[in-house]
């Protein structure tokens, strides 16, 4: 059976009616797509709107409750990710499928061996995957071991994998979200090579800027369905936005000019070595004032998270930070959570589901935590007030629009921007002097992004300090007040968000101090490469 | 000691090392592939009897090992059923399974052979008897007076049974496959990242059930090995914890057969000096110096540590002390004066060379020896997700 055509052509990926549903939630809604050979065909839509599930149909992760999947116009079943392949298709999954320890080589092999013996299988494998990046440009070490590679490189690993099984259709999903911005344009320059040489590519992303970069047509999801598609050059960021949320959104963050006023945190000469000794922050000194927004921007892992941790109690540190011009214990003897919120210091940690929250628990616990010691808690000065948590989670919820607005609910059970509002929720609440943010917006989606922006230029209004880490450059872009980019342990530079752009904090994001002068891709992969070789 | 001793302390490490490596390799093929194997002891429980049992029965040892071989391969899927199909803790499916093997052998061999839950010896015909080279001595009077190499050749290479050199010859094999075959690329990743090649369009589930009945095969060997070879027949508890020994002879071997081989030579010599000298004499002095050494060794590593190792391992070497200065004041009842005391020669306590092997796996799994990254995926299920 033939499947319809398009300008006299046969659609490489053709999607009918896929309806997947797990339990009680519809996951994919009656989908159906076409995806013309030799395009870049981008899917936009919010966490939990079924891009991943669709696509997963597609590798053959998942099998469809009904409807059909036409490749290049034959109705072909797939039952398993090796009738994937077999059918053309490869994966280039958001969490890399690689085995760490083994050489690139291996993992490219892995599952496509010649016969039962290792060596003549890895002798071809090597013969072509020196073909196959000059043929597109993905320079490799075939026996680089995956673990001191750095993300771009694992990615191009990922690539490789498909196209040594012959894939014509790459499926990527999410494939920025770990990588610098000179390492994304990268990745665009590579995804263009292959679609001229005639592969069909499918961008699952998030990100609006990178469909109206690189995209030739784009379908936008939202809750399960498939609402639109359109060619890339008849619509823009705006409109997609407001596909994908089914209302008008605020790309950019609305915000007045900051008024900072006195010093709140100053951080002199900090120094972190973790436990297995590797030297994480390097001397880092930077000051945030009241009713300001600091920035730092970087790509994870370099020293970011390390620098919360001080400031939020948990990990030891040498140097010297002022909290309102006293000193906080850093020693780690005194130090934790507790003592921190004591001291004014409230945070959004960056993996809210293992330190933000307890996903077991349920909504109204989760809003006390760290601040179940409170007065207005306890009861007789023995027991905890449950009743009055409750009622106070109730409130919050509600003023939060966490949705559903359940406080008896675990925590599991909640989307992730539903998560993090009820984290926010709890340190906003609690007027503190400074609020440490890791990673807002991390797994939320846009209609919750605007929310939690809002609210935290609003305590910034509020005269408050604000200390912000996001891998996300837009993010920082729009949010701070100042940046500060983080590179292997050390600040690079401050900038202000109206005198610079992302060129310049790419650059800097990749250790490279004079960002005027002309710099290539090679240049700043070696220097990632070397900053993680401290992991 | 002269020569000959060392060689026939080799003889007994190799002898003693040869249940302890089969079933360390075993350990090493499931838990490169994930699954951790806590039952490894149950199975060779279970091995050793049903191959007394049915070796007695057919007279054939042959037999018996393949029965041996059979039940273990039955207990590894048992727990491949409950820790790959039906995702189960993989310890709690090893301790059952050792449970299980530990009374149920015991209960059939009396229901059996109603010898108080232990097989009739074995005839020599119905065991796996010493092979001889061609020109290897056989009488311990001839050894001993032969030359070193004859007595090498003789006590050293020759005399051993067929299982020895087949659970040697398994040390190159296990690497080969792990090392130079498709299967062993395949395996390594699924302990690795299972998701790596479920993606790659490869059976986690039939890798691993290969996996854990490799597994089954090597510990039915180690089994029937202990009852048909070292022992002529089956008694009660007869394995001994070498499955857990093995266990830790694999985290000291790094997931890696020639250092298991090292590993469980190392074990085998432990066992060997405990069956061998039952009786060390020592003069004061040296065990003295032994324990301050150990005492001062851990004293200086908990020092870089935090507070409450210095506490732990501060009291273990102020005991450690404590024993040393108790043999000495001991020993100052035999002689004249406490120098003299020093050099006086007093009996090391049996229980102590018995417990070595013990002690060794305590400081293995303590860490002392090095840092052993297991398997990254190893003791989860695999559970496909998106």
């Amino acid at each position: 059976m033939s499947a319809q055509t398009q300008g006299g052509q046969t659609p490489a990926i053709e999607l009918k009616g896929i309806s997947k549903a797990f339990g009680p939630v519809q996951a994919n809604k009656d989908i159906s797509i076409r995806v013309m050979p030799g395009t870049i065909h981008g899917i936009i839509g919010e966490n939990g709107a079924g891009k991943s599930t669709l696509m997963s149909i597609l590798y053959g992760f998942y099998k469809a409750d009904s409807g059909e999947i036409y490749i290049n116009g034959k109705l072909t079943e797939i039952p398993d990710s090796d009738a994937a392949i077999a059918a053309g298709i490869g994966m280039v999954f958001q969490h890399f499928k690689l085995v760490k320890n083994f050489t690139v080589l291996e993992n490219v092999v892995l599952g496509a061996e010649d016969g039962p013996m290792l060596r003549p299988s890895l002798r071809r494998g090597r013969q072509q995957l020196k073909e196959l990046s000059e043929e597109y440009g993905l320079n490799v070490d075939p026996d680089a071991v995956i673990e001191d590679i750095g993300v771009g490189m694992q990615q191009r690993v990922e690539i490789l994998k498909a196209l040594y099984r012959q894939a014509d259709i790459l499926i990527l999903d999410e494939p920025t979200g770990v990588l610098t911005p000179a390492e994304a344009d990268q990745l665009f320059r590579i995804l263009n090579r292959l679609k001229e040489e005639g592969k069909t590519i499918i961008l699952i992303t998030h990100k609006l800027r990178e469909i109206m970069d690189i995209t030739d047509t784009v379908s936008v999801m939202r809750r399960g369905e498939m609402t639109s598609t359109v060619k890339t050059t008849d619509t823009n960021p705006a409109d997609l936005a407001e596909r994908m949320v089914g209302r008008k959104v605020l790309l950019r963050v609305d915000k007045k000019p900051a008024t900072p006023g006195e010093v709140v945190l100053d951080v002199r000469n900090l120094d972190v070595v973790d436990e297995k000794d590797v030297h994480r922050v390097k001397g880092v000194s930077f000051q945030v004032r009241a009713g300001e927004i600091l920035g730092i921007a970087g790509v994870s892992g370099n020293g970011q998270s390390e620098l919360l941790e001080v400031l939020g109690g948990y990990e030891e540190a040498t140097g010297e930070i002022l909290l309102n011009g006293q000193p906080l214990d850093l020693s780690g003897a005194k130090s934790d959570g507790q003592s921190r919120r004591a001291r004014g210091i409230a945070h959004v940690p960056e993996d809210r589901q293992h330190e933000g929250l307890i996903m077991n628990f349920s909504a109204w616990e989760n809003t006390a935590f760290g601040y179940h010691h409170d007065e207005k808690y306890q009861k007789n000065g023995l027991l905890m007030d449950n009743s009055a948590i409750l009622k106070d989670a109730q409130e919050k919820m509600d003023r939060f629009d966490v949705r559903p607005p359940n406080p008896l609910l675990a925590a599991k059970n909640f989307s992730g921007g539903n998560q993090q509002k009820i984290v926010v929720a709890r340190e906003i609440e609690r007027d503190p002097d400074l609020l440490l943010v890791g990673q807002p917006t991390r797994g939320v989606d846009i209609g919750a992004i605007e929310f939690i922006h809002q609210q935290i230029v609003a305590l910034r209004d509020a005269g408050k300090a604000i200390l912000l880490v996001s891998v996300e450059l837009e993010e920082i872009m729009g949010l701070s007040d100042r940046i500060a980019v983080m590179f292997d342990g050390k600040i690079m530079g401050e900038r202000l968000p109206s005198e610079t752009d992302e060129k310049e904090l790419g650059l800097l994001m990749a250790g490279m101090t004079d960002t005027d002068a002309p710099h290539s891709i090679e240049e700043i992969e070696q220097n990632l490469a070397h900053a993680g070789e401290a992991e | 000691m002269d020569f000959f001793t060392f060689v026939q302390l080799g003889d007994a490490s190799v002898r003693m090392a040869i249940p302890l490596l089969l079933a360390c390799l075993a350990g090493l093929f499931s838990e490169r592939a994930g699954i951790f194997d806590i039952g490894l002891e149950g199975k060779m429980l279970a091995a050793a009897f049903l191959a007394a049992a049915v070796s007695l029965v057919s007279g054939n040892a042959w037999v018996g090992l393949l029965a041996g071989i059979g039940i273990s391969i039955a207990l590894s899927l048992i727990h491949g059923l409950a820790s790959i199909t039906f995702r189960g803790n993989q310890l709690i499916s090893g301790v059952a399974i050792n449970f299980f093997a530990a009374g149920l052998t015991v209960v059939v061999a009396q229901g059996w052979f109603a010898q108080g839950g232990r097989t009739p010896s074995l005839p020599k015909d119905a065991r796996f008897n010493g092979i001889d080279f061609p020109g290897a001595l056989t009488r311990v009077r001839d050894k001993m007076q032969a030359d070193p190499w004859a007595q090498f050749y003789s006590e050293f290479i020759s005399g051993h049974s067929i299982l020895v050199y087949l659970g040697l010859l398994t040390v190159p094999l296990s690497w080969w496959v792990l090392y130079r075959t498709r299967f062993g690329l395949r395996l390594r990743a699924v302990g690795e990242a299972p998701e790596a090649v479920d993606t790659a369009g490869i059976s986690v589930v039939r890798l691993r059930y290969t996996a854990v009945i490799i597994a089954g095969v090597l510990c039915g060997v180690a089994g029937a090995y202990l009852s048909t070879a070292v022992q002529a027949g089956f008694t009660k508890d007869m394995t001994a914890n070498r499955g857990f020994i093995a266990l830790a002879a694999l985290i000291f071997a790094k997931w890696r057969p020639w250092y298991a081989l090292g590993a469980c030579l190392l074990f085998g010599l432990f066992f060997a000096i405990d069956n061998r000298f039952q009786n060390i004499q020592l003069e004061v002095i040296w065990i003295m110096t032994g324990l301050f050494a150990a005492a001062a060794a851990m004293t200086l590593y908990a020092l870089r540590r935090e507070r409450i190792d210095l506490i732990v391992l501060g009291g273990l070497s102020a005991v450690l002390v404590f024993v040393g200065l108790a043999t000495w004041i001991g020993a100052m009842d035999e002689a004249i004066g406490a120098t003299a005391a020093l050099f006086e020669t007093v009996k090391v306590p049996s229980q102590l060379i018995q417990s070595l092997p013990y002690l060794f796996v305590v400081v293995v799994l303590a860490g002392f020896v090095g840092k052993a990254i297991p398997p990254r995926a190893g003791g989860q299920p695999y559970v496909k997700e998106r």
